[in-house]
């Protein structure tokens, strides 16, 4: 039944209603799509006997002619971050060691609520630190595509790496992500599907892991545009139990794809053009711009000036907002504890032990920033630096209504390149956390492949709470790009 | 009061940061119980307990009652104010962090007016008044080799109410306490109950010689009566200056104050010098108050103490002390006024009150909610008086018996047949047959003795059983043995 795992969630949910396969049958194709790939590691946690109780709950309303839920049968993983009820939950981490949450997040919720069936717990970079996948203590996420002629494994990207990886590789019809600096967007470019982050605020945080508080958002990872509207319209919304949740109304994203960009301008950021840029990634933009101008679009030059502060803004707020949120993983109440003779030293071998390296190192780092006679000269100036890149998006948007970047410097790269240099890592980040450092949505959009067949996205950012227009443009650049390639494994 | 040592007068400097639990149904960002006294972690949800993806609710109630607070305290109400994360590793802490307000608290400056014994006041600066999150309850002594946590208290809300460092004296320290106290159960924002560590103090303490700069001060934390707080400034105050008479310096340090033995000693040791690592939380928006709501809560507040006080001498004519000791307690207050009012003679309530009623009450430590005599029956008792039904002397003698009984006055004189004699044909025949039965004295007291006449008064009283109006008695008998 290799056509079910291929459908899309729109196709899916049409031939559910119209009676064509049931939802237990879908579910059952990915589950064993599912047992086929598990060289991908893509799941920390498989979930089939749930599966197959939600399918079948699933088609059992369909069959009384229930109004169906936008999610009505849809099979979709959930990135190892969210809280589900009673099962595994471990943020890719040794330390949440046997932690089952008797409570479901927010977000998740509102899945099973729109009528989703979940697969299993997707593997992910430890606490959504890492942009490849290689920091999860359950081991390194493959991306399902390879390069033409190169065996070697690549990573999928991160911290969404199985997020991305599960749906390129057709065992889940659209995953769960979260995006602290550009966690759903990369990880979707760097797998040939559509990611998108949208504002801070639209989606509730409560019961997802917090990484930097001020920065995370949930978001989803799916084929087509038109996918991720569907799923982002049932995973929005304002939850009183997140006050940085906000209270507006969740437009019908799926309606906004009227493929009508005549007349909307969109910027081109010259502080993009970054110097090393390989000439694909280049050449690629080039062609968006132009899909956009024959589709009636009209560029702009635009500045965003204080870009090149951005990443090290970024690597000073996120880990000292994560040595804070960190500090609960202290053995006490849940999860790893390694006794010692004293208290201290019950913490001290419980989160040695607990975290891993690259987690350590940022911890460290900010504990670092937020300390006595440092917090002025890092932290503080961080934020004003978050404030100025704020008013530079702001400044853009009085002259364009979206802008068009690449979403990553590169295409995937080797599982073990970069692994020793993490400033080199951390740029894979350029072009997505000034996105988060000013709470705007951004998309990912994938449009071509690498010369040795790797697949390559395009990132539009779009103005807060505008995640339609940003569906618009999308579904628009979709069309033109005309993405049709797939990893060899799913033929 | 000044410390007199070796070198000379020391002056003792006082700063207090009180600890104050918030009345509130639910903690201050969770919806879990804050009742005092409950089974262990029973009042505990997974917020309060730092489970990974919780997130914290400001609890509007908590915000209101700190309005009120720094209202009734005359300070600034701050419309913008900030949580910020103070992180620091405990057991009791889940979180890691304390959610607590650093830079930008709820209330700024205000003040306080203390009483001291001789009537005067004195105004004590306020520095601010924020929110904070209380921490859960280690427990050492439950195990021999285990440290119990309850997280019941973990995250109830606290005020914590820092004063300038204004005090100069454990009286003053004293007197702080119990007006704070007292303006907060008015305001009922916080129970006060030092014993159930409901309110919590920690003193600043150092000392200089009069006129110079502040010296260097050291922290007595958690300190839970008022007695204890005043014990341990001036402990510390002269461990202070035996130090530096003998050439020492103060350290700047915490110090926990035993009341056993009488001392302060050191608390944490240097290596564990905390390094808050303060920052906003970005789990919580700035808060952010409505100048109309603020507006609407100060229209609201009840009468303070220091405005009945000032009222019960202006209305009552009560001397200072008096309203002031009245006035501690806003339910003592009340049972004054509710037997003063309308009264002619209001001065007689008080002292009735205070003198006659708390007599009582402190005998049997009973709060006056508890009181055996109602405030209506206390009035009743006073009309009485003032009709002339009774005698004061009488009057004592009843209230014994409301105090035993819980009767009211009326029913006691009548029961016990104590109406007064007011019948001038009655009372003149009880001294006629006096002077009749004692003409010995008659003559004594007529030949020049008039320091018998007490004597005869006496005479007359016993032979009413003390139900004779005392001034009819005087005037009559006056009259009688005169002529």
């Amino acid at each position: 039944m290799a056509e079910l795992t291929d459908l899309t969630i729109a196709a899916a949910r049409d031939g559910l209603k119209a009676r064509k396969f049931s939802a237990r049958e879908i579910t059952e194709a990915h589950l064993a799509a599912m047992g086929r790939a598990r060289d991908l590691n893509a799941f920390i946690t498989e979930t089939p006997d749930k599966a197959i109780s939600m399918a079948g709950a699933s088609d059992v309303r369909l069959a009384r002619g229930e109004p169906a839920g936008a999610l009505e049968g849809v099979p979709l993983a959930i990135k190892d971050l969210f809280c589900t009820d009673g099962v595994l939950t471990t943020a890719g981490s040794h330390i949440l060691d046997g932690f089952k949450p008797p409570y479901e997040s927010t977000v998740t919720s509102n899945l099973w609520r729109a009528g989703a069936v979940m697969l299993g717990k997707l593997n992910l970079d430890e606490f959504a630190m890492g942009s490849s996948n290689t920091t999860s203590y359950y081991g390194p996420v493959k991306n399902p595509w390879q390069r033409r002629g190169d065996n070697r494994p690549l990573v999928p990207g991160g911290s969404s790496g199985g997020s991305a990886a599960s749906v390129a590789a057709r065992i889940a019809m659209g995953a769960t992500a979260t995006d602290t600096g550009g966690s759903i967007r990369q990880p979707a470019s760097f797998c040939g599907v559509v990611g998108i982050k949208p504002t801070y605020g639209r989606c509730s945080r409560w019961g997802i892991v917090a990484f930097a508080s001020s920065l995370d958002q949930a978001g989803p990872i799916t084929r087509t545009v038109r996918d991720a509207a569907i799923m982002l319209g049932a995973m929005a919304g304002h939850d009183p139990k997140d006050s940085t949740s906000v209270p507006r109304p969740v437009p019908n994203y799926e309606a906004a794809l009227t493929g009508d960009v005549r007349g909307l301008k969109f910027g081109i950021p010259k502080e993009y053009r970054i110097g090393g840029l390989p000439t694909e990634v280049e050449r690629l933009w080039q062609k968006g711009v132009d899909w956009l101008k024959a589709a009636g679009a009209v560029p702009v030059e635009i500045s965003l000036p204080h870009t090149k502060y951005a990443l090290p803004a970024y690597y000073i707020i996120a880990p000292a907002e994560a040595s804070s949120n960190l500090a609960r993983y202290d053995g006490v109440r849940f999860g790893l504890r390694v006794p010692g003779a004293s208290i201290d030293e019950m913490y001290e071998n419980t989160r040695a032990a607990g975290f891993g390296a690259e987690v350590r190192r940022r911890v460290m780092i900010g504990t670092y920033v937020l300390s006595a006679g440092y917090y002025d000269a890092y932290y503080l100036k961080a934020q004003k630096v978050r404030s100025l890149i704020a008013r530079d998006f702001a400044e853009a948007y009085k002259k364009c209504d979206v802008i068009l970047t690449p979403t990553a410097p590169s295409a995937a790269f080797a599982i073990g390149e970069k692994m020793d240099n993490p400033i080199a890592m951390y740029l894979n980040d350029v072009f997505t956390v000034t996105v988060n450092l000013a709470g705007l949505p951004g998309i990912s959009v994938p449009a071509g492949l690498t010369d040795d067949g790797l697949p390559l996205g395009l990132q539009l950012i779009g103005r807060a709470f505008d995640e339609a227009t940003l569906f618009r443009v999308a579904g628009v650049l979709e069309s033109a790009a005309g993405f049709a390639a797939k990893p060899a494994m799913v033929g | 009061m000044m410390i007199e040592g070796r070198t000379g007068k020391w002056e003792i400097v006082i700063g207090l940061e009180v600890h104050a639990q918030v009345i509130s149904k639910s903690k201050l960002f969770s919806g879990a119980a804050t009742d005092f006294g409950a089974a262990p972690n029973t009042q505990v949800s997974f917020v309060d307990a730092a489970f990974p993806g919780m997130l914290p609710v400001i609890n509007k109630v908590c915000v209101e009652q700190a309005i009120k607070t720094g209202l009734g305290l005359g300070a600034e109400i701050n419309t913008v104010s900030v949580f910020d994360r103070k992180n620091y590793f405990y057991p009791d802490l889940p979180a890691g962090y304390q959610i607590s307000q650093y830079t930008r608290p709820i209330v700024g400056k205000g003040k306080l007016l203390i009483d001291l014994p001789d009537g005067a006041s004195r105004e004590i600066g306020i520095t601010r008044l924020h929110l904070e999150q209380d921490a859960g309850k280690s427990m050492h002594d439950q195990n021999p080799s285990k440290t119990y946590v309850d997280l019941n208290r973990s995250g109830v809300a606290l005020m914590e109410i820092v004063s300038e460092p204004d005090m100069r004296s454990p009286e003053e320290a004293g007197a702080y306490l119990r007006k704070l106290r007292s303006i907060l159960r008015y305001l009922e924002t916080c129970d006060g109950n030092m014993d159930e560590g409901s309110m919590r103090c920690d003193a600043n303490v150092s000392v200089r010689k009069p006129g110079e700069k502040f010296g260097t001060r050291c922290e007595i934390k958690n300190v839970n009566s008022v007695r204890y707080v005043m014990q341990a400034i001036e402990i510390e105050a002269r461990r202070q200056v035996e130090l530096i008479e003998n050439g020492g310096k103060v350290d700047q340090e915490t110090r926990l104050f035993d009341p056993n033995k009488g001392e302060t000693r050191p608390m944490r040791s240097k290596e564990h010098a905390h390094d808050y690592r303060y920052f906003p939380d970005p789990d919580l928006l700035p808060l952010v108050l409505d100048p109309k709501r603020v507006e609407a809560i100060k229209a609201a507040l009840p009468e303070l103490p220091d405005a009945k006080r000032e009222r019960f001498v202006r209305d009552y004519k009560l001397s200072p002390y008096d309203a002031g000791v009245l006035v501690a307690e806003r339910e003592q207050a009340e049972y004054f006024e509710t037997v003063a009012k309308g009264r002619k003679d209001p001065k007689l309530a008080a002292n009735w009150v205070i003198v006659e009623l708390f007599g009582v009450l402190n005998k049997q430590n009973l709060d006056i909610t508890k009181s055996p005599v109602s405030a209506r029956n206390l009035a009743g008792l006073l009309d009485l008086m003032e009709d002339n039904t009774i005698s004061g002397r009488i009057a004592k003698d009843v209230f014994q018996i409301m105090v035993e009984t819980g009767k009211d006055a009326a029913a006691i004189v009548q029961e016990k047949g104590l109406r007064q004699v007011t019948d001038t044909g009655a009372i003149d025949a009880a001294i006629d047959k006096v002077i009749a039965d004692n003409a010995a004295k008659v003559g004594e007291y007529r030949g020049g003795k008039p320091t018998l006449f007490g004597w005869f008064v006496g005479q007359v009283m016993k032979a009413t059983q003390g139900k004779a109006n005392p001034a009819m008695v005087n005037e009559r008998l006056k009259a009688k043995l005169g002529g």
